[in-house]
């Protein structure tokens, strides 16, 4: 019996090996070497050029903006979901699941229309006689786009790390004299740390190395990390580089990972 | 009786349409250790967390110590509570879970730091300040929760089943430490259980309800052996509840025969309930019996055995350390003053009732 | 009060995600070509979408790649969560770490991995190499749905199954199985969305030649997009919709305590 189950872990035990360590170690042999093959920490010190670095720093804000912007309006969502008591999780979590079978792409472009010069954003003000705002192309668009396209990963964490919260937890922190605000720091935040750490890390991740909603609500002007290194790739075809930089972006990768390590041990916070 | 402390003022309360409280009305007091007792679903829960403020009545009002506290949020009451599954804090350890109400009240380091020693010694955990609650058992975290609510030195500590995923003998042993601290603290205790034996050891005044009602307010003694009406007999320990006619004042006819009893002013040929509890079922030889019968069932309980006799068409449950083999002819006694008299129920509603522990 | 807030704001956050769902749906019904002005209503982009075979054929390559791989992940994931639940906890834990790294790590450096992995062993890309790369990322999204269901499963109804005469494949086909059923349903589901939804990793996977709806329309960009894609978008949206609508009508059924999603 002990040898079957064995075997059982064997078709994945070799797709992650072959898939997920294999590729991530071609990565750190690309960035580590040059054309030659020879070693080289080439490839990682560009990152200090300024280009690079201009692209790293502005990535690293953008991304911490929005991941703050999306805490910042997810927990009272994610608050107000769990206290309604829907007998559905399921539900709550399909809304948010669903935009994305429409496709991100278009989803994103249709900010565009929206934040125009005289899109549909902007004939709401007027009509309201309200000022205008112009952010299409700028980087507020991209934190944006970001905010749009990342929510979700925010708030299901979240949501389902409050929703498991016993509620006599709460009423015991009331019963001992605390106030509202004073359950909400010292019992619902701290219990909740896990769906935090998760949504962070589910938010910051993808938002400090896109690609795409810089190039689709940033124009063509505004370059993020993630954009120099698909350069790299897709046009200048320097692998060497690309890797190079990609292992910079790794290391912001491996602390949050370890960051959800520490502080998720049981799942709780999980998305699903 | 000492000084009235709480007295809930005709207090209904539905959720969903569904009425749960209807009207009650119930008079604590102070130093008193009050037990809420019924089946799962007869409103007690729901009367503690009105007490405790964490549900709100929809009509009539709880007054403390002469001050209507109906709309009092939780935090501003001087109540506190044991919850069921205990509601630690998981990410606090011992010590901090016990400061928790103190800090709130901006107590000194020092008489925090006093507070906590003394709970601990009180619940017989000293040296546990450390400790997270996830690795304490659960009687230990059961006793975490008492010292935690305790030490805001509350005038009653509500306790919600605190005992209920307790194991046996863990239960009983809990069960002394409970009249111990109370009787240390001097406060009151209102208590919810739907364990009969765990009211009867250790409440001053029982409170048997069921559907939202009140049934029986008594002591244990009152309640055990003077049930007002079959459901109170039927869910405090075993009994026998047999259809008879009160034919008159002390004389009641039970299956045909006729019985001396003590109670008066049932009128007369009246139809009654009456309780006879097994252990006051006395067996003699059948010539000296009131009521003929054959032993049909014979269980040995250790203490006890337990028999069941047929005997006028009705299965008689006896608790006897005396031992009568099945199939044995025997006579069945009852002394007057062990028959229990009462009213047969009014409403359909107190007749069916549906006991589900 | 306090209520009506708390609505106000769900509602806000509601229209802030699917304002642009509504957009897209509007411009698959606008007759002028641009998107900046309203030309009348029209049905043209529908008809016309059913003659245009480069979005058909990036639409036949999507929803393949999507099946297959979800369909392969789920499979895969599902043995190995059988295989996880029985190993030593280092193991295990070692496993699940390495599950975690496609969902936590960028999807920029696993697309980069996966291209520079597949260009060193010679692979030809397209329409296998994107299908490969879905199955990775997707097996973690299945393993993550099925695991806490297992973790929830008592031995002792595997054991009761056997004890009852069962042999352990039947034990596990008839009582083991079907309380795993809804946490793969949702990995499955979970996985075909995700691949759907994905661009970043076919975008480094796919090779020329083959295009899924997103790298399609990515090239589209610069071009402007074609409105046939927004009549294909919002026929598929509504196509959703009406499926969940229909199954959360459906009776519900079962605890309601078990695993979300």
């Amino acid at each position: 019996m002990t040898s079957k189950r064995k075997w059982l872990s064997a078709p994945y035990t070799l797709w992650s090996v072959v898939f997920i360590i294999i590729p991530l170690c071609m990565i750190f042999y690309y960035g580590l070497t040059d054309k030659t093959g020879a070693f080289t920490l080439e490839n990682i010190a560009a990152i200090a050029t300024a280009e690079h670095a201009k692209a790293l720093r502005l990535s690293i804000l953008l991304s911490l903006i929005s991941t703050l912007i999306c805490f910042l309006l997810a927990y009272p969502l994610a608050m107000i979901l769990a206290n309604m008591k829907v007998s559905q999780h399921s539900f709550i979590i399909l809304i948010f699941i669903l935009p994305m079978w429409m496709n991100f792409l278009l989803r994103t472009l249709a900010w565009q229309t929206l934040l125009e010069k005289s899109g549909v954003i902007n004939n709401i003000l007027t009509f309201l006689h309200l000022p205008n705002i112009n952010i299409i192309n700028t980087p507020y668009a991209i934190i944006l786009g970001m905010v749009y396209n990342f929510l979700p990963f925010m708030v299901l964490p979240l949501y389902n790390a409050l929703s498991k919260i016993d509620e006599n937890v709460i009423n015991a922190a009331r019963d001992l004299g605390a106030d509202s605000i004073h359950t909400f720091f010292r019992i619902t935040l701290p219990l909740s740390v896990p769906g935090i750490i998760s949504g962070i890390s589910m938010v910051f991740v993808p938002a400090l190395t896109t690609f795409v909603i810089s190039s689709l609500l940033g124009g063509s002007k505004i370059l993020l990390i993630g954009n120099v290194i698909d350069q790299e790739f897709t046009q200048a075809s320097n692998w060497h580089l690309g890797s190079g930089l990609s292992i910079v972006l790794m290391i912001f990768i491996i602390l949050n990972m370890i960051a959800s390590a520490v502080f998720d041990k049981e799942g709780e916070g999980s998305m699903l | 009786m000492s000084k009235e402390l709480i007295h809930l003022n005709s207090i209904s309360k539905s959720f969903d349409g569904q009425m749960v409280l209807d009207e009650l009305n119930l008079t604590i007091h102070e130093n008193e250790f009050v037990t809420l007792l019924g089946p799962s679903g007869c409103g007690k829960t729901t009367t503690l967390r009105i007490l405790g403020g964490f549900a709100t009545p929809d009509t009539g009002s709880v007054i403390f110590d002469g001050q209507d506290i109906t709309k009092l949020p939780p935090n501003l009451r001087p109540l506190n509570t044991v919850f069921q599954k205990y509601a630690l804090f998981t990410h606090m350890n011992i010590a901090e879970n016990i400061a928790f109400g103190l800090k709130i009240k901006k107590k000194s380091r020092e008489y925090i730091a006093d507070k906590i020693r003394y709970a601990l010694k009180l619940v017989n955990l000293e040296g546990y300040e450390n400790r997270m609650p996830d690795s304490l058992s659960g009687g230990q975290q059961q006793r975490i929760a008492i010292a935690r609510a305790i030490v805001n030195e509350p005038r009653v500590l509500l306790l919600d089943e605190p005992l209920g995923a307790l194991d046996l003998k863990l239960r009983q042993e809990m069960q002394y430490e409970l009249i111990r601290m109370k009787n240390e603290l001097g406060i009151t205790f209102v208590y919810v259980t739907h364990d009969q034996e765990e009211a009867l050891t250790m409440s001053d005044t029982i409170v048997v309800m069921n559907q939202g009602y009140i049934q029986q307010i008594g002591s244990p003694e009152s309640i055990y052996n003077e049930p007002e009406n079959a459901f109170v007999a039927d869910f405090i320990g075993d009994s026998n509840i047999i259809s008879a006619t009160m034919i008159e004042d002390k004389l009641v006819s039970i299956l045909g025969a006729r019985f001396a009893c003590v109670d008066t002013g049932f009128g007369h040929n009246k139809p009654v309930d009456v309780v006879i509890r097994p252990e006051d079922v006395e067996l003699v030889s059948p010539a000296e019996g009131t009521l003929q019968g054959v032993v049909s069932h014979l269980i040995f309980k250790g203490v006890h055995y337990e028999m069941e006799v047929n005997a006028g068409g009705f299965e008689w449950l006896v608790h006897s350390t005396a031992l009568h083999p099945v199939g044995e002819n025997v006579g069945i006694r009852v002394d007057p003053y062990n028959i229990q008299i009462m009213n047969k129920p009014e409403s359909e509603d107190e007749e069916a009732v549906a006991i589900d522990i | 009060m306090r209520n009506a807030l708390k609505k106000f704001y769900i509602a806000l956050i509601f229209l802030f995600l699917y304002a642009p769902i509504a957009t897209l749906m509007v411009l698959s019904f606008n007759a002028s070509k641009t998107r900046a002005k309203w030309g009348g209503f029209t049905f043209k982009w529908y008809a016309q979408l059913a003659r245009n075979d480069d979005i058909l054929r990036a639409l036949g390559n999507t929803l393949l790649i999507a099946l297959f791989s979800s369909v392969i992940a789920t499979v895969i994931g599902t043995i190995a969560c059988i295989a996880m639940n029985h190993m030593k906890k280092r193991t295990r834990t070692i496993m699940m770490g390495v599950t975690n790294i496609p969902m936590l790590n960028a999807d920029i450096v696993t697309g980069i991995s996966l291209m520079l992995l597949f260009i060193s062993f010679g692979f030809r890309f397209g329409f296998g190499t994107i299908l490969l790369s879905h199955i990775t990322f997707n097996i973690p999204y299945v393993i993550l749905s099925v695991m806490p269901r297992m973790k929830q499963l008592k031995p002792s109804i595997y054991e009761a199954a056997l004890d009852l005469g069962a042999s352990p494949v039947t034990a596990f086909f008839k009582v083991v199985f079907p309380d795993l059923m809804p946490g793969i349903l949702s990995g499955f589901l979970m996985a075909f969305t995700m691949s759907l939804d994905d661009f970043i990793i076919t975008h480094f996977t796919k090779g020329a030649g083959v295009d899924t709806l997103s790298t399609k329309i990515y090239t589209e960009v610069r071009k402007g997009i074609k409105p046939e894609m927004y009549a294909l978008s919002t026929i598929i949206f509504a196509a959703v919709l009406v499926l969940l609508l229909l199954v959360n009508a459906a009776p519900e059924k079962k605890d309601k305590n078990r695993h979300p999603v």
